[in-house]
């Protein structure tokens, strides 16, 4: 066939950046560079689901998909609610200092 | 022609990424994730989900990172400061163990993989709007009502979190 | 290897036809509103001003580009590019006429058709609300970042209106692609009346051309950038090409627009009475134009016009005779008529966006919020369930 991509490489690459996504959320301080990074995770996720929907020939990989968009627009929304909140209560955005319920 | 176009944007996206974890200031970080996922709707139409890089550019890009993006210049977030709490030798190690533990994935999903074909743009037809309305409305209705549900609690939830004690 | 040169083609002369357009939209709706205001707009540069836009084109790019040093420079300079490309890209889906064969090539009027042609423009009209808004926040300064997060939470929130406003002629065709769209269009009720989805759907129409204005940023909903409220608003601290740029962007966006409320709801090129009858209604208008001018030349008020009046009819004379002249070729009669009803729709929209803006006064910034969530958005909501339920009781 002319010129096919294996499919493995879609994997690696969904693999590679859900790898990233984690190393941003283990190792950031800004509260909204931690919550990018649940969405980079979510991202390679829905590409995951789009492969194997190319290689099992159905669509139900993109609904599946489509779902996982919309809880994540959800979970943004009430997110960064919650985020705006700690700003007004905290002043600050550095998940370091909000630190009152540690032992 | 494919493999070249995989190979333009996978970088671009992976770029990105390294980028969304390595910028100081949130709005650069938060640009880098809006090219990571044009790049992943251009990927999505290579697989032949014409449907879904619509509705990624649209949903994804174009209203939850602009809800990013204003909430970023809202609070005013500016660069972080250096940390002197994390010691430069974890960070250099981290960074090392990522590679290797990506790279021994990438091995085990490149060896696991059965020999199918390859992915050939245009060889799967099923993922136009016509085909995920049919599906989406017929098979998975239930999930589809839960899911409107789940927004209206989220839309309910951030307004309250979010306005002004009077 | 045709396919790509074919393509390049196109392209040359879309990009060509539609800079020059949006260069003389400017001129056309400078003397609109000066008319509308009792004065007479741009006139000295070139007969009646027609030479402004290329005296302002000479301007814009001579002038000295200035960027403030507190500005952050990455952003400060990618934001109008970005505004301008994005605005310009979604003219790539839009069709101005059928398919014709020139020789030996057959192919559309069109840059190219994708099967999700409107799920293209939503998307572009999506990413573009991120040139404004970053063009906002980088120029480090308070009016700009109030005008760009405004502008860009305006450009969101009217974003779901027109998207329900789309659906509703979505709903009725069937289809995502512009081409059948138009092709569901075709065709006369009770032998004179156009088969247009504008019939049917009177409210969509209008919900789409009010949350139009609210997308390209136009009066009365250009609270963000009004002059008068806070200092040109995002683009403040913008010179030259930057400000060209953003200008451009505008300007396109509104083109964009007339053409999708064109295609979607006034049946694109396809003309409002039956064939053989449509083809003499732009020879006669521009007959009579050009008779008019001529008449009014005979003893003009101005002493310039004694000159230019004359020349304009005859320019019109001529190409009525160019349109009769395409009855006899068929290639060029495809061509000419589709363009011509396309332009003629499109135009009309266009000069109703001008007329709207020399008359209406602004909407403050509240109100336009509320009138997109509290008005425009159950008023659309309802018009796609209706759409829906007629659809749905008719077809069992």
């Amino acid at each position: 066939m002319q010129n096919a991509v294996p499919l493995s490489w879609y994997l690696i690459l969904s693999a590679i950046l859900f790898g990233l996504g984690v190393a941003g959320f283990i190792y950031r301080r800004n509260i909204i560079t931690v919550f990018m990074s649940i969405e980079l995770m979510l991202n390679a996720v829905n590409l995951s689901f789009i492969a194997f929907s190319y290689a099992l020939k159905r669509v139900d990989g993109h609904i599946f998909s489509f779902f996982v968009m919309v809880v994540a627009a959800a979970e943004a929304a009430v997110g960064l609610a919650i985020i705006l909140t700690v700003f007004k209560n905290r002043e600050t955005l550095m998940i370091d200092d909000v630190s009152s319920m540690k032992y | 022609m494919t493999a070249l176009i995989f190979f333009i944007f996978a970088g671009i996206a992976v770029f990105c990424a390294i980028n969304l974890v390595a910028q100081t200031h949130p709005i650069a970080s938060a640009l880098s994730l809006i090219g990571v996922m044009g790049s992943l709707a251009i990927l999505y139409l290579q697989l032949g989900g014409e449907f879904i890089a619509a509705a990624q550019v649209i949903v994804y890009a174009g209203a939850i990172m602009v809800l990013f993006v204003f909430v970023i210049m809202l609070l005013n977030a500016g660069a972080e400061g250096t940390s002197l709490q994390v010691s430069q030798f974890a960070k250099y190690l981290g960074i090392v163990l990522l590679a290797a533990f990506l790279g021994l994935i990438s091995f085990i999903i490149q060896s696991m993989l059965p020999r199918t074909e390859g992915v050939v743009f245009g060889a799967f037809q099923g993922g136009t709007a016509l085909d995920v309305g049919r599906k989406l409305f017929t098979v998975y209705l239930l999930p589809f009502e839960v899911t409107s549900v789940l927004i209206l609690i989220a839309i309910v939830g951030a307004i309250v979190l979010a306005r002004k004690e009077i | 290897m045709d396919f790509i040169i074919l393509s390049l083609i196109k392209a040359a002369v879309v990009a060509f036809v539609l800079l020059t357009a949006l260069a003389y939209l400017q001129w056309i709706e400078r003397k609109v509103i000066a008319h509308i205001q009792l004065r007479v707009g741009p006139y000295r540069v070139g007969p009646h001003g027609l030479l402004q836009p290329l005296a302002d084109v000479v301007k814009l790019i001579t002038k000295e580009g200035v960027i403030p040093s507190h500005v952050n420079k990455l952003f400060y300079l990618m934001a109008p590019w970005m505004a301008v490309v994005l605005a310009l890209i979604s003219i790539a889906v839009i069709p101005f006429g059928p398919q014709i064969t020139v020789g030996p090539v057959t192919t559309w009027m069109q840059l190219t058709d994708l099967r999700i042609g409107i799920l293209f423009v939503l998307a572009v009209s999506s990413i573009g609300v991120y040139g404004v808004a970053l063009g906002g926040w980088a120029s480090n300064n308070k009016y700009s970042l109030l005008g760009g997060l405004r502008s860009s939470a305006q450009m969101i929130s009217y974003e779901l209106p027109l998207g329900l406003a789309v659906a509703s002629p979505l709903l009725l065709a069937n289809t995502l692609s512009f081409r059948e769209m138009v092709a569901y269009q075709d065709g006369f009720w009770l032998g004179f009346i156009p088969r247009w989805n504008v019939f049917p759907e009177i409210l969509g129409f209008i919900v789409f051309l009010i949350a139009g204005f609210a997308e390209t940023n136009r009066v009365p909903f250009d609270l963000p950038e009004a002059e008068n409220e806070l200092v040109a608003g995002f683009h403040t601290e913008y010179s030259s090409m930057k400000f060209a740029a953003f200008f451009m962007a505008e300007y396109a966006n509104m083109v964009t627009v007339t053409a999708v409320a064109t295609l979607l709801f006034l049946g694109g090129w396809l003309p409002p009475f039956p064939e053989p009858y449509s083809d003499f209604i732009p020879i006669a208008v521009f007959a009579l134009g050009g008779l008019i001018a001529i008449y009014h030349g005979l003893n003009p008020a101005r002493r310039m016009d004694k000159f230019t009046l004359p020349v304009t009819g005859l320019v019109f004379l001529g190409i009525a005779g160019l349109f009769g002249l395409s009855l006899l070729v068929p290639v060029l009669k495809t061509i000419l008529m589709a363009l011509f009803w396309f332009c003629a729709k499109v135009g009309i929209l266009l000069f109703v966006f001008i007329w709207v803006r020399g008359t209406s006064p602004r909407f403050r910034y509240d109100q336009l919020m509320r009138f997109a969530w509290v008005g425009l958005f159950p008023i659309s909501m309802l018009n796609l369930l209706a759409t829906g339920l007629v659809v749905a009781l008719s077809s069992k």
